[in-house]
């Protein structure tokens, strides 16, 4: 029983830990994209339509990836080449996402999905009790894993990483420097796209295995809480994803036990402790002022 | 090709008003190409879609009822947003809004007088208010995020109106519906002429709009929010509180939000159920950024994005593509709204090739 909830919530986590992820490197670029729920419900319609077309969920997958890059270059173009307002934009983005996806995903209503399947590891996986949790899972829980050691790498040990957090705190200094300010932007744009598009695969095709119109239910505005939460850095997003996965999943539970508190209540729960979270981490107006990437929302238009 | 941008010396007085006609048009093409690609006829799609439901009088009254909550939610988020302040909850303060407006029909429906429907429309502000304080508070003490805010709560406020209409607020000779007893007739908003349903919101939308006009015209308050939101610094220079602006400008869009949430569930619905808006909250943040902030603006954009909603329902039916259709419209136009807004501030050049100023003489 015990078992079988870890694992409920570490499904419940992945898409929120892949999103914030993927927001992080794009507002450590000093980019600020809210339209996180959208490229997630476009890459949840897209891997549904990519699994069910081709009958391999993992097509699926690199659909989803695909269609969430893509529409996220829709945001790249307003924000970084037409340098409009990065806030209404990313509403923007969201709004259109949610139209696009169910429109695009009308005929796909009612139809069971496909379900990523688990990848096994031998001999690891048999390890009582962390076996089947870490080892037995599929490739999205390993790939966000993969993303939060991977960025963390990036960005506080490889060069080009310095050089993108360089852009988010002075895009003015970066590019007197000589550094592409605005095709980095574009690739962390990009990149937090991708991520999106990969978590909303994940919810397709593992969280629930089929398409329901607005399936993302906030989830991509609680990655860009969680951001926040993680102060813009990786490792903390792993444990803030599996915090608020566990309160989605306790909720859940707590329905099913029918412990008199009306459902509704339950349901908001969610969406409250976000609320409370972030009080908690905004509360110190010095810490949040060291750790926000200095540019972030700010336009850029280079000067010639 | 590159896309090279300039900033013009001063904002472009052409730009203003032909960007948001220009907006319009990429939508109606871009919105032809997708009606091509769904495999429709384009031309009887977007007529069916724009202008037949122009043409019958209880379809204008309809337009009417669907642009009053959008023009009242939308002029008072335009003041947020000139100020600075992202409020995106006007949604769940809509509910709110409609949920205290309700609780004298609801609860007291054997008391029979004037002053009910005032009291309503009163109570309705103060909750979208109150509701609206919450991100306010949460900004101004703990330096929270607005935008997270306030949309949480929009989750949670129509979370808490399902389990009313499902729990303590339900009829008891509903036959287990979920919803409210029916309004008395003295708590029902009156309607405006007798040829169809269009009701007093309209009235109250107009009047909020010029009345916000005039604010940001000729009065101190409207300097101050343009001020603020500039620059904070300028703003505490000229001796005005970036804190007390928080307050507000959120209090005053969440009671225009209230407001716009009783008035719909008083006039076009008549009690409360789970649904109640199909997403007028949203969508009144593209009907205040194709008015381009000004209020004068969002009254001609509430009526285009009304017309969107009818155009919806209109094209259901006759040509066969579902109310999906409606919400990519409302995102499409809010992109190139935001996207021919740049040609406002900026002179854009497109550079062929990879032609960067090379200096000729190296």
């Amino acid at each position: 029983m015990f078992e079988a909830i870890l694992l409920t919530i570490v499904t419940a986590a992945t898409p929120l830990v892949i999103a914030a992820v993927g927001e992080l490197v794009t507002e450590r670029a000093g980019v600020l994209n809210l339209g996180v729920e959208g490229m997630m419900i476009m890459g949840a319609v897209c891997a549904f339509a990519g699994s069910y077309l081709t009958g391999v969920p993992v097509l699926g997958v690199l659909c989803g990836i695909l269609g969430g890059a893509a529409f996220s270059l829709l945001f790249g173009f307003l924000t970084l080449t037409l340098v409009a307002n990065q806030v209404a934009t990313g509403l923007a983005l969201t709004l259109l996402g949610l139209g696009l996806s169910g429109q695009i995903g009308e005929s796909f209503v009612g139809i069971p999905g496909v379900k990523l399947q688990p990848i096994v590891v031998p001999v690891l996986s048999d390890i009582p009790f962390i076996g089947r949790l870490l080892f037995a899972q599929d490739i999205t829980f390993y790939l966000s894993i993969a993303l939060v050691v991977g960025v963390h790498w990036f960005l506080f040990r490889s060069r080009t990483g310095l050089k993108m957090r360089a852009i988010g705190d002075n895009h003015g200094s970066a590019h007197a420097l000589g550094i592409h300010v605005v095709r980095t932007r574009y690739l962390a744009v990009m990149f937090g796209g991708a991520c999106a598009g990969l978590a909303g695969a994940q919810l397709s095709l593992v969280y629930t295995p089929q398409w329901v119109e607005n399936m993302a239910a906030g989830r991509g505005w609680i990655a860009l809480a969680l951001v926040v939460f993680a102060s813009w850095r990786p490792w903390r997003v792993l444990a803030g994803g599996y915090i608020f996965g566990a309160v989605g999943i306790l909720q859940l539970h707590a329905q099913a036990l029918g412990i008199g508190i009306p459902s509704q209540f339950l349901s908001m729960l969610p969406y409250a402790v976000t609320i409370v979270v972030l009080i908690i981490i905004s509360h110190n107006r010095r810490t949040t002022l060291i750790n926000t990437p200095a540019c972030l929302g700010k336009p850029f238009v280079p000067d010639r | 090709m590159r896309i090279e941008l300039e900033r013009r010396a001063s904002a472009s007085g052409l730009f203003s008003v032909v960007s948001p006609l220009l907006a319009l048009v990429l939508t109606l093409l871009a919105g032809a190409l997708m009606f091509l690609m769904l495999g429709k006829d384009p031309l009887y799609a977007l007529y069916s879609f724009f202008i037949d439901p122009l043409l019958e009088v209880w379809s204008l009254h309809e337009l009417a009822i669907k642009a009053a909550p959008l023009i009242l939610i939308a002029v008072g988020l335009s003041v947020c947003y000139r100020s600075n302040n992202w409020n995106i909850g006007a949604e769940g303060q809509f509910t709110i809004g409609a949920i205290c407006g309700s609780i004298l029909p609801v609860l007291v429906p054997q008391w029979h007088s004037v002053l009910v429907l005032p009291l309503m429309l009163v109570m309705g502000m103060l909750g979208g208010a109150l509701y609206a304080g919450i991100p306010a508070l949460l900004k101004t003490r703990f330096n929270t995020n607005e935008i997270l805010t306030s949309l949480m709560l929009v989750y949670i406020a129509q979370l808490f109106l399902d389990w009313l209409v499902r729990g303590m607020w339900r009829d008891p000779k509903g036959f287990n519906f979920p919803q409210t007893i029916s309004f008395a007739p003295e708590a029902v908003l009156p309607e405006l002429l007798a040829s169809g349903r269009a009701h007093w919101a309209i009235v109250f939308a107009l009047v909020a709009a010029l009345a916000l006009w005039f604010m940001m015209r000729f009065m101190l308050k409207g300097f101050e929010v343009t001020v603020l939101g500039r620059s904070e610094r300028a703003g505490r220079f000229a001796g005005f509180s970036a804190r007390r602006m928080v307050w507000f400008s959120m209090m005053l869009s969440g009671a225009l939000a209230g407001l716009a949430g009783i008035s719909e569930v008083s006039g076009s619905i008549g009690h409360l159920q789970p649904s109640i808006s199909p997403g007028y909250g949203f969508t009144a943040i593209i009907v205040a950024f194709l008015g381009r902030l000004n209020p004068l603006g969002i009254i001609a954009s509430g009526f285009v994005l009304a017309l969107t909603y009818l155009g919806g329902e209109a094209a259901q039916l006759s040509i066969g593509v579902s109310d999906k259709v409606t919400r990519v419209f409302q995102g499409l136009l809010l992109f190139f709204v935001l996207s021919c807004d740049t040609l406002i501030l900026y002179r854009v050049r497109l550079v062929l090739g990879t032609g960067r100023n090379v200096d000729v003489r190296s």
